[in-house]
C-alpha cells in the first residue's frame, strides 16, 4: 500500500511537473480575498490558487482565517473584495448549491452522515436519481462500487454507518463527494480522528485523487502530513496571507516559523521525571456506558505518582470520557475503587474531590469547562466561589474580591479578552477560553491534575504555553494525569504512555522505547499487552 | 461624529435598552393588530373600543373614581406580578414553570381555608398559601430532577389536580346562597390583609393593603437574589450550563427542587394577598384554570425576564385588562375585551425575537458603516 503510494506521489509530481510548465492552469483560484466582520479583517488580501492535480495544503493557527476563506469558497458569505475564478473564468458563489454545481465538495472534519443510515443511502442522500418517484439504489449502488474501486476507497456500501470505523465513514464522505462529480476536493483537519495507520491509507488515497486529476485543498496544522502529502502550501496568519511554498523545498521549522511569526519550538523541554507517593490509584474500575449494554470502561487499573505526567493515548472513543467521568464524579462508577491519597473517592460527591485535591481540565469547555454566559471572573471562580474569600456568612458574594481574584489570574496567566474580568467568556477566544480554565485549575493548587485533551483546536502558541504549565506543575510535585488523542502530545509530555481500546489499558510503555507505529497498533486494537495493577 | 456614533450605537447594544423598546414595540403592534380586528368586526366602535382599553381607569371623569379603580388594578397587578416573579424565577434555572397556575390556585385554597374555614389571622393564611403551593412546585421540580419528568407535563397536570383538589377542599367554605366562598368580610375580620392607610389613598377603595407593598418587596428581594447572592450564582450556573454546574460540584438537583419551591412559593403568595385583601372569592365548581398564573408567564417575558421590569409588565397587562371590561359591549360580545389582550399579551410573547432583530440590523449597520468608512479612507 505504502509502495504503491510512493509510485503515485512519484507520478504525481511528473504530472506536477507537466503542469506547471502552462501557466495559469489553476483549478480555482481565490484572487485578493478580502472579508470583513465588524471590528476585524477575517480575510486581508488573500490569494490562494490550487492547480489541478495537485494536493494543496492549507496551514494556518486558529483565528487565521482557514475557515472564513473556506466559507466564501462555498458561497456562505460573499467576499468585500477579490474574485473567484474556476478553470480561469471568473465565478460568483452565492450559496452552497452553486458551489456544489462548481464541483466543489469538502469532507468536514466532523462527518456529515445519518448514523442510522447505510453507507449507500448517506452517499445518495441529496442526489438521489429516481424514476417517476422510486429511487434507482441499485445504478447508484453500481457508480459507487465503480468509484470505491477505482480510487481504492474500499467500503461496505450495505454496512450501517454506526457499525463501521471511523476510516470507513471517512471513505464514504469521500464517496461522496466523487459521487457528485465533484473536481475539487477540500478536506478540513481529516487526519484528527484517525489512527496512524488510518492515516497512511488517508493519505494515499488523497495522491490517488490528485493523479485522478482531481485538485484537494488540505486543510491541516500538521506539519508532518503537509510535508509527507503536499505539493504546495499556502500560509496564513492573522488573517494574512503569507506566501505559498513548494514543500519540497521547505522544512516543518520553516512552515511553523510563518504560520507562527516566530520560531516555536516543537519539542517540550523537560526533565526527566522524579516519580514520589502514589496520588492517585485506580483499582479494577469499570463504568457503565451511556449507550449501549456493554460497559464504556472495563476493569481499568492505573496510578499515578507526584512528579510524573501519566498520558492515557488513544483514538477517541475507546472510553477515556467515560473514564474521566468516572475518576471526577461525573458519572457514577460501576464497580472499582478509587484511591486519591490513600483515601477512597470512590462515592465521594464532586465538591468534596475538587476541594481535597483534585482539578480537572475537563475535555469539553464549552459544556463543562466555562458557563459561556457567565463573565470571566465568575467563570474564574467557578470552583471557589463558596469559599469564605468569596461570599460572606450572609451567602452574598463579595464582589469586589472577585474582581481582585480574577484580575490576579487574568494577569498571572494571560488570559486576554476584551473588556478583562467582566468579558463574557461566550465572547473570548478558544485560546483564552482555555487559559482561564487551567489558571482555575492550576490556581486550585490541586494534588492530582487530571486534564483531558487540554490544547484541542488551540493554537501553536496556546499548544506551548499549556505543555510548558502542564510540565510545571509535574515539576512542583504534582500527579499529571493527561488523555489525549494527539499523538505528537503523547509522545512530548508523557513520563508514562498507557494506550486504552475499547475500554481496556493495552498496553504501556516509556515514550522513549516506543515508536508512534507501534502506539498505532495498540491503539487500533491489533497488538495487546497484559497490563495489570503494580502493588 | 464618530465619537458619537458609537456612543449611540452603544446605548442601543445594551440589554435592558433593547428589551424595553422591543417590549414597547411589541405593545403596540398588539394594539394594532386588535385595532384592526375591532375594525372587522364593526368599524364604528373600533376607535373607542380600543380607547377604553388603553384608558382603563381613566374612563371616569371623577378624580375621586379613577383613583378607586387604579387602586383595584393595582391590587390585581400585584397578584399578577407574583406570579410574573415565580415564572421568572424558575426561567433563571433553565426551567419553564407553567405549574404558576396551579400553585396560584393552591395558594388560594389554603389561603381562603385557612382564613375562612379555620378562623386564622391573615399572617397564618398568607404563610400557608406560600407553604404549600411551595410544596407543588417541590412536587415538579423533584419529578424534574430525579426521574427527568419534563416539568411542563408535570405541572399541567397538577394544575387540573391543584384546580379540583381545592374546589372541593373550598365547598366546605362555600355560602349557602351563592356558588362562591363566604366573604371574608363577615366571616373572619382578622384574615383580611391590614390596609395601613393605603386605602385612603386610593379614594377608601378598601381592597388596596399591605399586598400591593409586599409583591414590590418582594420583586426586589427576588432580583437581589438573584444578582448578589451565592445562591443566585449557583441557579445563574446551573440554568445557564448544567453540566458545568455538575462539573464543579453544585448540586443541581436540589438547586432545582429549591427553585421550584421557591418558584411555587411566590405564586402561592401571589393568590394570598389577592384573596385575603377580599377584593374578590373564589367560586366553588370553577372548571376553568384562573388566568391570573398564565398571564403571569406574558407579564414575565413583557418584562423581559428581570424582576424590575416584571413590575412595569404585570401593571401594563393588569391595565389593560381591566381596560378591557370597559369596552362597548352593545356593539361588540363580552369576549371582546378578553381577544384584544390575548392579541397583546401573545405579542408580549416577541420581546426577545425583537431583541435578535435588532441585534442582526445593527451588526449590518456596523459592517456598512466600517465599510463606508474605509472606502473614505482609501480615496
Amino acid at each position: 500500500m505504502i509502495k504503491e503510494a510512493e509510485n503515485l506521489r512519484f507520478l504525481n509530481l511528473k504530472i506536477c511537473g507537466k503542469r506547471n510548465q502552462i501557466m495559469d492552469n489553476y483549478a480555482i483560484e481565490m484572487l485578493g480575498i478580502t472579508k470583513k466582520f465588524p471590528g476585524i479583517i477575517a480575510n486581508d488580501n488573500i490569494t490562494l490558487q490550487v492547480k489541478k492535480g495537485e494536493i494543496h495544503a492549507l496551514l494556518g493557527e486558529n483565528g487565521a482565517g482557514k475557515s472564513t476563506l473556506m466559507s466564501i469558497l462555498f458561497g456562505f458569505y460573499q467576499p468585500d473584495g477579490g474574485e473567484i475564478k474556476k478553470d480561469g473564468k471568473k465565478i460568483k458563489i452565492n450559496n452552497p448549491n452553486e458551489a456544489n454545481a462548481l464541483g466543489i465538495g469538502m469532507v468536514h472534519q466532523h462527518f456529515k452522515l445519518v448514523e442510522c443510515f447505510t453507507v449507500l443511502d448517506n452517499i445518495i442522500l441529496g442526489a438521489e436519481t429516481t424514476k417517476g418517484g422510486f429511487l434507482q439504489k441499485k445504478e447508484a449502488k453500481k457508480k459507487v462500487l465503480e468509484l470505491s474501486e477505482k480510487y481504492g476507497l474500499y467500503v461496505d456500501p450495505d454496512a450501517i454507518i454506526e457499525n463501521i470505523t471511523v476510516g470507513m465513514q471517512q471513505r464514504t464522505e469521500i464517496l461522496k463527494m466523487l459521487y457528485r462529480d465533484n473536481e475539487i476536493l477540500i478536506f478540513d483537519e481529516p487526519t484528527a480522528v484517525l489512527t496512524p495507520q488510518e492515516i497512511k491509507e488517508l493519505m494515499a488515497i488523497m495522491k490517488n485523487l490528485a493523479a485522478e486529476g482531481k485538485s484537494i485543498l488540505f486543510i491541516t496544522h500538521k506539519l508532518a502530513e503537509i510535508m509527507e502529502a503536499a505539493d504546495r502550501c499556502s500560509v496564513l496568519r492573522k488573517g494574512k496571507y503569507i506566501g505559498t511554498v513548494d514543500v519540497k523545498d521547505t522544512t516543518p521549522e520553516e512552515l511553523s516559523a510563518m504560520m507562527v511569526g516566530r520560531n516555536v519550538s516543537l519539542v517540550v523541554e523537560k526533565k526527566p521525571s522524579e516519580p514520589g507517593n502514589v496520588v492517585l490509584d485506580v483499582k479494577n474500575m469499570s463504568v457503565a456506558s451511556q449507550r449501549g449494554k456493554k460497559d464504556a470502561v472495563k476493569n481499568v487499573s492505573l496510578q499515578v505518582r507526584r512528579g510524573e505526567i501519566v498520558c492515557i493515548a488513544g483514538i477517541d472513543g475507546n472510553g477515556q470520557t467515560e473514564f474521566i467521568y468516572g475518576l471526577s464524579g461525573l458519572e457514577p462508577v460501576k464497580s472499582g475503587m478509587i484511591m486519591m491519597n490513600g483515601k477512597d473517592i470512590t462515592r465521594m460527591p464532586i465538591r468534596k474531590r475538587l476541594t481535597s485535591g483534585m482539578s480537572h481540565i475537563p475535555e469539553d469547555r464549552h459544556k463543562h469547562g466555562l458557563v459561556l454566559d457567565f463573565s470571566l471572573e465568575d467563570n474564574i471562580v467557578l470552583q471557589r466561589y463558596f469559599e469564605p474569600q468569596f461570599t460572606n456568612k450572609f451567602g452574598f458574594l463579595k464582589r469586589n474580591s472577585i474582581r481582585e481574584y480574577a484580575n490576579r489570574l487574568i494577569k498571572q496567566y494571560d488570559v486576554r479578552s476584551g473588556q478583562g474580568p467582566a468579558t463574557k467568556a461566550r465572547d473570548m477566544s478558544g485560546g483564552n477560553q482555555q487559559k482561564a480554565i487551567i489558571a482555575r485549575e492550576i490556581d486550585k493548587n490541586p494534588e492530582i491534575l487530571i486534564a483531558v485533551q487540554p490544547t484541542r483546536g488551540l493554537d501553536v502558541g496556546a499548544v506551548e504555553y499549556i505543555h510548558k504549565q502542564l510540565v510545571a506543575q509535574r515539576d512542583a510535585g504534582k500527579g499529571v494525569l493527561l488523555v489525549s488523542f494527539e499523538l505528537d502530545e503523547v509522545m512530548n509530555l508523557a513520563d508514562r504512555i498507557l494506550v486504552m481500546y475499547e475500554g481496556e489499558i493495552v498496553g504501556e510503555f516509556s515514550p522513549g522505547q516506543v515508536s508512534v507505529e507501534e502506539l498505532g497498533l495498540y491503539m487500533a486494537g491489533s497488538k495487546r499487552m497484559e497490563v495489570g495493577a503494580h502493588e | 461624529m464618530n465619537k458619537e456614533r458609537t456612543k449611540k450605537a452603544s446605548i442601543l447594544r445594551n440589554d435592558g435598552f433593547q428589551t424595553t423598546i422591543s417590549s414597547i414595540l411589541c405593545i403596540l403592534i398588539g394594539f394594532l393588530i386588535g385595532y384592526i380586528v375591532l375594525l372587522i368586526i364593526n368599524p364604528k366602535g373600533a376607535g373607542d373600543a380600543i380607547l377604553a382599553i388603553m384608558k382603563n381607569f381613566l374612563y371616569y371623569s371623577s378624580a375621586v373614581s379613577a383613583k378607586k379603580y387604579l387602586g383595584t388594578t393595582l391590587v390585581k397587578a400585584s397578584a399578577l406580578l407574583m406570579c410574573a416573579l415565580s415564572v421568572l424565577f424558575a426561567n433563571k434555572v433553565g426551567l419553564f414553570n407553567i405549574g404558576v397556575a396551579g400553585q396560584y390556585v393552591v395558594g388560594a385554597g389554603a389561603s381562603l381555608y385557612f382564613a375562612v374555614g379555620l378562623g386564622m389571622p391573615w399572617y397564618i393564611s398568607l404563610l400557608a398559601a406560600i407553604i404549600f403551593a411551595a410544596a407543588l412546585g417541590g412536587i415538579s421540580g423533584f419529578l424534574k430532577s430525579y426521574f427527568n419528568v419534563n416539568e411542563v407535563i408535570s405541572c399541567i397536570m397538577l394544575n387540573w389536580i391543584s384546580l379540583y383538589c381545592v374546589n372541593m377542599l373550598l365547598s366546605t367554605v362555600k355560602e349557602s346562597s351563592t356558588p362562591y366562598t363566604k366573604p371574608l368580610s363577615s366571616a373572619n375580620k382578622d384574615g383580611l390583609l391590614p390596609n395601613l392607610g393605603l386605602d385612603k389613598i386610593f379614594s377608601n377603595n378598601k381592597f388596596v393593603t399591605i399586598g400591593v407593598v409586599l409583591s414590590v418587596i418582594a420583586a426586589i428581594f427576588v432580583s437581589i437574589l438573584l444578582d448578589k447572592t451565592k445562591f443566585g450564582y449557583e441557579l445563574k450556573a446551573t440554568g445557564m450550563n448544567k453540566h458545568a454546574a455538575k462539573y464543579c460540584g453544585m448540586k443541581e438537583k436540589r438547586n432545582i427542587i429549591i427553585t421550584m419551591m421557591i418558584s411555587g412559593a411566590l405564586a402561592g403568595m401571589g393568590a394570598g394577598i389577592f384573596y385575603l385583601s377580599g377584593i374578590e372569592q373564589w367560586m366553588i365548581g370553577q372548571t376553568s384554570i384562573p388566568a391570573m398564573g398564565f398571564n403571569g408567564i406574558a407579564a414575565a417575558f413583557l418584562g423581559g425576564l428581570n424582576p424590575i421590569g416584571a413590575i412595569f409588565a404585570s401593571y401594563f397587562i393588569q391595565h389593560i385588562t381591566s381596560g378591557g371590561t370597559y369596552v362597548d359591549k352593545t356593539m361588540y360580545c363580552t369576549q371582546i375585551s378578553d381577544l384584544m389582550i390575548a392579541f397583546i399579551i401573545y405579542l408580549c410573547g416577541f420581546v426577545f425575537f425583537f431583541k435578535l432583530f435588532l441585534n442582526k440590523y445593527l451588526d449590518k449597520r456596523d459592517e456598512k458603516m466600517a465599510a463606508k468608512a474605509r472606502e473614505g479612507g482609501e480615496a
